[in-house]
């Protein structure tokens, strides 16, 4: 991305020019939806029509709030929905739906924004417009003047313009208010975003609701997750270590019960034991790996997955500015999305090489998993990857991907985290 | 020969002092706290120590850092790094002084008692002596090395698990003469000038561990 910075605000002043274009666009589409929304509404009484009429005209309106949101994403104004998730039983037509629509606070709020959005988008993307329209009219007008030889007024402070002379003073002011107008022009698109956001952002009242929605569902996703793995945890003790050790004692008894009669037999059972107690071992411990790893219990985040990096079969770096320990759960949920990121690299990408990067802005944890290879991994496929999603979502944590076919693959993981009591690191110098 | 012990856990604490007293070690001093392990060790100087990976107060890695903090202030102290699990991460950093006298196992290893005991004669030798688990764990990966052939990266495996060339050609099933070839032809292959053999032998591990 170097290099870009000496024409970047040509090229941002370039497209807050053809946001503005669109802006002027989508907002004359304002008016006659404000009044198929009215129509609609005064014709509920008669015959029941806008019973099938308001809901439709308000998805169309919700669609033009939300294009509206997205444009003002563009800008750096995030605007989120507010609207209320639609119940169980509605079906596509009927009075449920009707109740569910004009009930929502947001479908008001939108009507309202309909006229004033309207009345902003026209003002603002003009004004993004005019002033580097009026800087090309005055490059161009001297030729042009010069061409037609016809009556003129005047350009910018030559006014009226007398001569030739004069005239070509027009270029260098020309000049001067195109390159105001590109600075200017990504401000007025932040403006026209800010204004819609005071129509267009859920009230707190409606944040709250959303916010209660998603708890809900990152909870029962979070206990369904949890109760399974206690599920798989008591299974493999149930079924591994402990029936070995239970076998493990018969064999030592019966040893016992020989070791005079029969040594050699006895012997030969003792050294069964001895075998089978290193194999519930391994099962102890690689259960205990799928837990909770030994090594992120002793390291933290940053060992743990230098350990793992030490252990990939493909080449990974790891670039991490953590220090101290962060509160155990994030950790672990951090530690298991980055594992499981790996893993899908070593499994699917045909990498040459993989990096792991970790940094803190303040009280937000960045994860990126990156590789060389052949890309096309997606989210909306890979149960790997919803499974991570899911268990980041419960700590309030973001997953993106982009993978295009071809690669290099990069999976962005983001987790709110706060630190706790800051341990001091390994520090004996090794690397 | 003098061995020093460190284990938080009583039941393992016992059984390490019995099978190595049974084998003719005399146990200089018992350690159950982590911030005991340095001034013990630098005071008993034994011939080998054998510690835990985790203990008390912290129950992190403690005994791993009084290793290498041990063999920092006395140079080449022999010791055993026993754990619960291993992590090829702190195989490399238990050799990062480049020295032999190193040995990290399973805790799993001490039941097979001749090996173990073994394994204890070897570092207290100078000898490096790696767990079978951590030597697998990077042999699966098997990218690095590359200049290697498969009876090298073998040969090199058996070498990280702290195997002299006799017992080397033994498992393998060749001459103790193929074996010397193979570890010279490692040697030039990984760059290690020619030099004291046990010395070269520890940095053959370390890049083995580092790749």
């Amino acid at each position: 991305m170097g290099g870009v910075e000496t024409r970047g605000w040509i090229r941002d002043g370039l497209r807050a020019m053809a946001a503005g274009l669109l802006s002027i666009v989508l907002a004359v589409l304002n008016f006659p939806l404000f009044v198929l929304f009215l129509v609609s509404l005064v014709l509920t009484p008669v015959l029941g029509i806008g019973l099938v009429a308001l809901p439709a005209v308000t998805a169309l309106i919700r669609f033009k709030a939300n294009l509206a949101r997205r444009i003002a994403g563009w800008h750096g104004v995030t605007i989120s929905r507010p609207y209320r998730p639609k119940p169980a039983d509605v079906g596509p037509v009927g009075w449920k739906r009707y109740h569910w629509v004009i009930t929502d606070p947001a479908t008001w709020r939108d009507f309202a924004w309909l006229l004033p959005g309207a009345i902003g988008g026209l003002v603002l993307g003009t004004l993004t417009l005019a002033l580097p329209a009026y800087g090309v009219e005055g490059i161009v007008l001297l030729p042009l003047w010069m061409y037609l030889a016809g009556e003129w007024s005047g350009y910018g402070v030559n006014w009226p313009v007398d001569s030739v002379g004069e005239g070509f003073l027009s270029m260098p002011q020309g000049l001067a208010f195109l390159a105001l107008g590109l600075v200017v022009a990504p401000h007025l698109r932040r403006i026209e975003g800010l204004w819609s956001k005071l129509f267009l952002a859920p009230t707190r009242a409606a944040e709250l609701r959303l916010r209660v929605t998603q708890l809900t569902t990152t909870r029962a996703d979070t206990v369904d997750a949890q109760a399974a793995e206690l599920r798989r945890i008591e299974r493999d003790l149930h079924d591994g270590a402990q029936a070995r050790l239970v076998s493990l004692g018969m064999t030592i008894g019966l040893a016992e019960e020989l070791v005079e009669r029969d040594p050699e037999t006895a012997r030969k059972l003792l050294s069964e034991a001895r075998e089978n107690s290193s194999t519930a071992l391994v099962e102890l411990r690689h259960l205990v790996r799928g837990i909770h790893p030994p090594v992120l219990a002793e390291r933290g985040l940053d060992g743990a997955v230098r350990a793992l990096a030490l252990t990939s079969r493909i080449p990974t770096t790891v670039d991490s500015d953590l220090q101290g320990r962060l509160e155990t759960p994030v950790e672990s949920a951090a530690y298991f999305a980055v594992a499981e990121a790996l893993a899908n690299v070593q499994r699917h990408s045909a990498a040459t090489f993989a990096y792991v990067s970790m940094h803190r802005h303040g009280d937000l944890l960045r994860l990126e998993v990156g590789d060389d290879g052949r890309g096309g991994a997606d989210m909306a496929k890979g149960t790997g990857l919803a499974g991570m999603e899911r268990r980041l979502a419960a700590f309030d944590g973001t997953m993106s991907v982009s993978s295009p076919p071809g690669g290099p693959t990069i999976v962005t993981m983001e987790l709110p985290c706060a630190s706790s009591s800051p341990r001091t690191m390994l520090s004996s110098g090794t690397d | 020969m003098r061995v020093v012990i460190a284990e938080d856990h009583a039941l393992l604490r016992d059984g390490l002092t019995r099978i190595l007293e049974a084998f003719g070690f005399e146990v200089v001093a018992v350690v159950d706290r982590g911030p005991d392990v340095l001034p013990t060790l630098t005071e008993c100087k034994p011939d080998v120590a054998v510690l835990d990976v985790r203990l008390p107060p912290t129950f992190t890695d403690e005994g791993l850092q009084a290793a290498i903090a041990v063999r920092r202030e006395v140079p080449g102290l022999p010791i055993l790094v026993l754990s619960q699990h291993v992590e090829p991460l702190y195989a490399r950093e238990l050799l990062s002084d480049r020295r032999g006298g190193v040995g990290y196992l399973l805790k799993d290893r001490v039941s097979d008692v001749a090996q173990f005991i073994d394994g204890v004669r070897q570092v207290a030798a100078g000898g490096t002596v790696m767990d079978p688990e951590v030597v697998a764990r990077l042999l699966d990966r098997s990218r690095p090395l590359d200049v290697l052939t498969a009876r090298e990266r073998e040969v090199l495996g058996e070498m990280a698990e702290g195997r002299s060339n006799a017992a080397i050609a033994a498992r393998l099933f060749v001459t103790e003469k193929a074996v010397s070839k193979h570890i010279n032809n490692i040697f030039t292959k990984l760059g290690l000038p020619p030099s004291e053999d046990d010395n070269r032998r520890v940095l053959a591990v370390l890049a083995y561990l580092d790749s």
